[in-house]
C-alpha cells in the first residue's frame, strides 16, 4: 500500500513540476506548484511527518503561494515571449542536466541502498507535540532567532513596497 | 511470488524518497535557468527548497530522529520571508522598470 500511495504522489509531483518548468504563463505555473507542494505533503505523511505535512499545506500551499499569485495578478504578467538561445546551450542544456540528474541518482543507490524502508507507521516522531517539545527545549534559541527574521522580512518588505511619499 | 508480495509490502526504500528528491531539485535549476520571468524564476527557487526538505524528512525518518522535521521547519520560515521580500522587490523592480523580463533587468551587469 505504501509503495502505491509513494508512486501515485511521486508522479503526481514530478508531472507538476515539470509543468511548472514548461508553462509559460506564470499563473500556470504557479497553480502546478501548488500541485507539487500539495503531493509533497502526502508524502511526508507518509514519511510520518504529520506536523510538517500540515505546515507544507498552511505556510507554503496557503501564504506563500497566495502571496505569489496575488503578485501575478497585480503586475498582470503575461505570457513571457520566446526568444532564440545561443545553440551552446541548447546543445548542452538538456544533457548537462541528465549527467547531474544520473550522478546524483548513482551516489544514492550507491550510498543508500541498504538504507532501509519507510513504512507508514514505524515513525512516529513526528507529531505536533514532539516536534513542539524539540523545538522549545533542544532548538528553543534558533526558534527564537527566526522571530527577529520575520521581524526584519516584515519591515523590509514595507520598506520595499510602500509608495514614495514627498 | 509470495516473496514478490511480501517485497511489496515491506515499504519504501529511502533511497526512492532521495531521487524523487534529486529529480525535483533538478527540474528546479532547469526551469531556475530556462524561464525568463522573473515570478517564474522564484517559483523555481521555492521548488528546490521544497525538493531539499524532501530530503530532511525522508532522513528524519531514517534516522527515528526528529531533527530534521526541525530543519524542514526552519527552511519554511525562511521561505516564506524570502517570499515577502522577494515579491516586494519585484513590484519596486516593475515599478521602476516596467519589466519582468530578466533579461532586460541587467543594471548591475554593465
Amino acid at each position: 500500500m505504501d509503495i502505491f500511495f509513494f508512486l501515485v504522489f511521486a508522479a503526481i509531483a514530478l508531472i507538476s513540476a515539470v509543468n511548472v518548468v514548461l508553462q509559460r504563463h506564470p499563473i500556470a505555473s504557479a497553480l502546478s506548484l501548488i500541485g507539487v507542494m500539495g503531493s509533497i505533503a502526502v508524502l511526508y505523511l507518509l514519511l510520518g511527518a504529520e506536523f510538517i505535512a500540515m505546515a507544507q499545506i498552511i505556510v507554503y500551499a496557503g501564504a506563500v503561494m497566495v502571496l505569489f499569485i496575488f503578485v501575478i495578478m497585480l503586475l498582470n504578467a503575461g505570457a513571457e515571449e520566446r526568444r532564440g538561445r545561443s545553440w551552446t546551450s541548447q546543445l548542452l542544456g538538456i544533457p548537462a542536466l541528465l549527467a547531474f540528474v544520473a550522478l546524483i541518482v548513482y551516489f544514492v543507490q550507491r550510498g543508500f541502498a541498504d538504507a532501509g524502508n519507510v513504512k507508514f507507521g514505524n515513525f512516529t516522531g513526528g507529531s505536533a507535540q514532539s516536534v513542539g517539545y524539540a523545538l522549545f527545549t533542544a532548538y528553543l534559541l534558533p526558534f527564537e532567532v527566526t522571530s527577529v527574521l520575520i521581524l526584519v522580512a516584515i519591515v523590509g518588505a514595507i520598506v520595499l513596497a510602500r509608495k514614495e511619499m514627498d | 511470488m509470495p516473496e514478490a508480495l511480501q517485497a511489496l509490502n515491506n515499504g519504501v526504500p529511502i533511497s526512492w524518497y532521495l531521487v524523487l528528491s534529486a529529480l525535483l531539485f533538478a527540474l528546479g535549476v532547469a526551469g531556475f535557468l530556462l524561464r525568463r520571468n522573473i515570478i517564474t524564476v522564484f517559483m523555481c527557487i521555492e521548488l528546490m527548497l521544497n525538493a531539499v526538505n524532501l530530503s530532511f524528512v525522508a532522513f528524519s525518518n531514517q534516522h527515528k530522529q526528529v531533527a530534521g522535521h526541525i530543519f524542514t521547519f526552519f527552511v519554511m520560515v525562511v521561505a516564506a520571508a524570502e517570499a515577502a521580500v522577494g515579491l516586494a522587490i519585484i513590484l519596486t523592480v516593475f515599478k521602476n522598470r516596467a519589466t519582468l523580463n530578466i533579461d532586460e533587468i541587467s543594471s548591475l551587469k554593465n
